[in-house]
């Protein structure tokens, strides 16, 4: 087995097959969630359902005159986010896009990779979770995740993020914003499922005119190996608040190791030069 | 929640539910589309926000969240570690070459510097009474968890290397402890570079290649300005050619550094608090390392360009930590060189 760090963190075996890759010998099938925007009415009964379900503290009751959207963002307080984009096109014909946003629980996951007391940890189920009881609230993962989704919880100090509610996993049920989603905009299933069933969709809102329709994390190949979360989006990914080309950092630390490794030899060198140069006895 | 009725001829007026198309008109029973209007001009307006000649982003919300790092600590922390380690590379230098005095300081130096950079890293966690945890593995993915166990094998050295030079007690040991921290040293300085490079803050990311060269001229600079401070008079030669060194180092990586960047990821270093500490930093690195180079014998003038080193150093690593903060809160610095990578690439989104 090789050890190196290029194949710790770019191993496609380990991209294709998270669970596995972390060492899960015998594991259920990878389980996702594909949010279907073109469906989403906007409810906010995911955002709820998640609180209710993960008992999640309060996390601010401002009015924010973005649209309906007073809950801004995720964070370690707001695992389900509902974006409000009020848009209106050349013509003046108006259009309501609305997006349940969650943790991607990404192929390739910077917090996990970054994370350095191994409270985040890939789940059988190929999902991402934080231990609680190991956390101590460094905060490295949370300008590490490329799409904002950590976030430290102030009045405790530990990092929280959606578990794709993992005890519920775990007893067979799906995780509560699928479960409580009116419309079936949050679909849960195994991700091989969900990513035919999202091409069949897709296709089918091509068909019936929808150019804008386009998926958001599917593909296996973008800067994350793939999202365990996806989308089908109706505009650019940025206008919800998602970045267009995310990256997982960490994908860059062999190359970042060998500038250091220079760097810290140069300073060695500087040293060693400033000590032997001069004349004697200056 | 569903309006449905079931009749001897199945069921009537069924929702298309996960299958519904956006336009489509409703089953029959219900409202078409579009009665009553929907949305007025005061929403209309509202949404100006995203007119085609701006970026487009989430009501200028950020993307990544920014992160919860204080200043104080942080970039504290890095000016610390950085001058801890140049100092003991200087402390071994000045040990081999006969220089006590300036080997005294810079062990002293060191260890201080050190012992304060471990409070302000425990200060820093969110729950400081579980900072043993980050001993609990060893994780090469993670610059944090490899730097946990670098500074843990360095601090002990360069206390003890410390603390034989100011009792007198067991020289042989003290020159091997001397010897550890200035081996461990290098790297206790440059790691930091790569720690907030392996984020996805742009200002940082972006300036993965030239971010360590910079922490460990920044560094040089650090040590060499305490070196001057502190040496005796007739040994100051070496640490006035590595003031010189590191400055010179610190302008120039910084200026690689902004010059590689796009002008969107460049604008927090060059203006704002950032902007202004880095201003500072290079006017600070040129003067202390001039004034090093060529003050002459004169005492106010070195231990004044090692003053002025010391501010540079300071300054370059505040500059740095504010310009990653304000690069997180900006979404165009997130989503521009995304979409221009994308469009270079010829990929779609996603």
């Amino acid at each position: 087995m090789e050890l190196s760090l290029d194949h710790l963190l770019n191993d496609p075996a380990a991209t294709a097959d998270p669970a596995g890759g972390s060492g899960w010998t015998e594991h259920p099938p990878r389980m996702g969630f594909f949010t279907d925007s073109s469906v989403c009415i906007g409810c906010k009964a995911c955002e709820v359902a998640c609180k209710e379900w993960n008992a999640i503290p309060e996390d601010g009751l401002s009015l924010t005159g973005m649209s309906f959207d007073n809950t801004i963002g995720l964070s370690g307080d707001t695992w389900r986010h509902v974006a409000f984009v009020e848009k209106r096109d050349d013509a003046g014909d108006f259009r309501w896009l609305m997006s349940s946003d969650v943790c991607k629980h990404c192929s390739d996951a910077a917090c996990l990779d970054v994370c350095p007391t191994g409270a985040l940890f890939r789940t059988e189920f190929g999902t991402v979770v934080i231990q609680s009881d190991i956390c101590n609230g460094c905060g490295y993962c949370v300008p590490a995740c490329p799409y904002g989704v950590l976030d430290r919880r102030e009045e405790d100090g530990r990092v929280f993020k959606c578990t794709m509610c993992y005890d519920r996993l775990g007893a067979g049920q799906e995780p509560a914003c699928a479960k409580a989603c009116p419309t079936e905009s949050i679909q849960f299933g195994p991700l091989d499922e969900l990513h035919e069933r999202a091409d069949r969709r897709l296709a089918q809102l091509h068909e019936a005119g929808v150019s804008q329709a386009r998926l958001y994390g599917r593909d296996t190949g973008n800067g994350v190996g793939g999202d365990g979360a996806f989308f089908l989006l109706l505009d650019e990914p940025e206008v919800y608040g998602l970045p267009p080309d995310p990256v997982v950092t960490t994908r860059d630390l062999p190359q970042m190791w060998r500038a250091a490794g220079a760097a810290a030899l140069s300073m060695a060198a500087g040293v060693a030069l400033a000590f032997l140069s001069g004349r004697r006895g200056r | 929640m569903n309006s449905s009725e079931v009749t001897r001829d199945g069921l009537t007026g069924v929702r298309p539910g996960r299958e519904a198309l956006p336009g489509a008109p409703r089953p029959a029973g219900g409202r078409a589309r579009g009665d009553g209007g929907d949305g007025g001009g005061g929403f209309g307006r509202r949404s100006g926000r995203h007119r085609r000649d701006e970026p487009a982003s989430y009501y200028g919300l950020p993307v990544i969240n920014a992160p919860v790092w204080e200043a104080r600590e942080i970039a504290g922390y890095f000016f610390l570690g950085g001058l801890a380690g140049a100092s003991s590379l200087v402390a071994l230098g000045a040990q081999l070459t006969g220089r006590p005095v300036l080997a005294r300081g810079a062990k002293a130096g060191a260890a201080g510097a050190i012992g304060l950079s471990l409070v302000a890293l425990v200060k820093d966690l969110g729950r400081p009474g579980r900072f043993l945890h980050m001993l609990r593995v060893f994780k090469p993915t993670s610059p944090m968890s490899v730097g946990t166990w670098i500074v843990s094998g360095y601090a002990p050295a360069a206390f003890a290397a410390a603390a034989s030079d100011l009792t007198g007690i067991l020289p042989a040991a003290g020159l091997l402890a001397t010897g550890g921290a200035a081996v461990l040293a290098p790297a206790v300085a440059s790691y930091t570079g790569v720690l907030i490079a392996d984020t996805a803050v742009p200002a940082w990311h972006e300036a993965r290649a030239e971010m360590p060269f910079l922490f460990v001229a920044s560094a040089a600079s650090a040590g060499a300005g305490l070196g001057l401070v502190v040496a005796a008079d007739d040994e100051a030669g070496p640490v006035r050619r590595l003031a010189a060194l590191g400055a010179a180092g610190e302008l120039v990586a910084e200026y690689l550094l902004e010059r590689r960047l796009e002008p969107v990821v460049r604008r927090p270093y060059t203006s704002g608090k950032a902007g202004a500490l880095l201003k500072a930093s290079k006017v600070l690195a040129a003067a202390g390392g001039a004034a090093a180079l060529f003050g002459g014998r004169s005492k106010a003038v070195r231990i004044g360009a090692g003053a002025a080193l010391l501010a540079a150093s300071a300054c370059t690593r505040f500059g740095v930590f504010y310009a990653g903060m304000d690069s997180a809160k900006d979404p165009a610095a997130t989503i521009e060189p995304q979409k221009a990578r994308l469009a270079r690439e010829h990929r779609v989104p996603g």
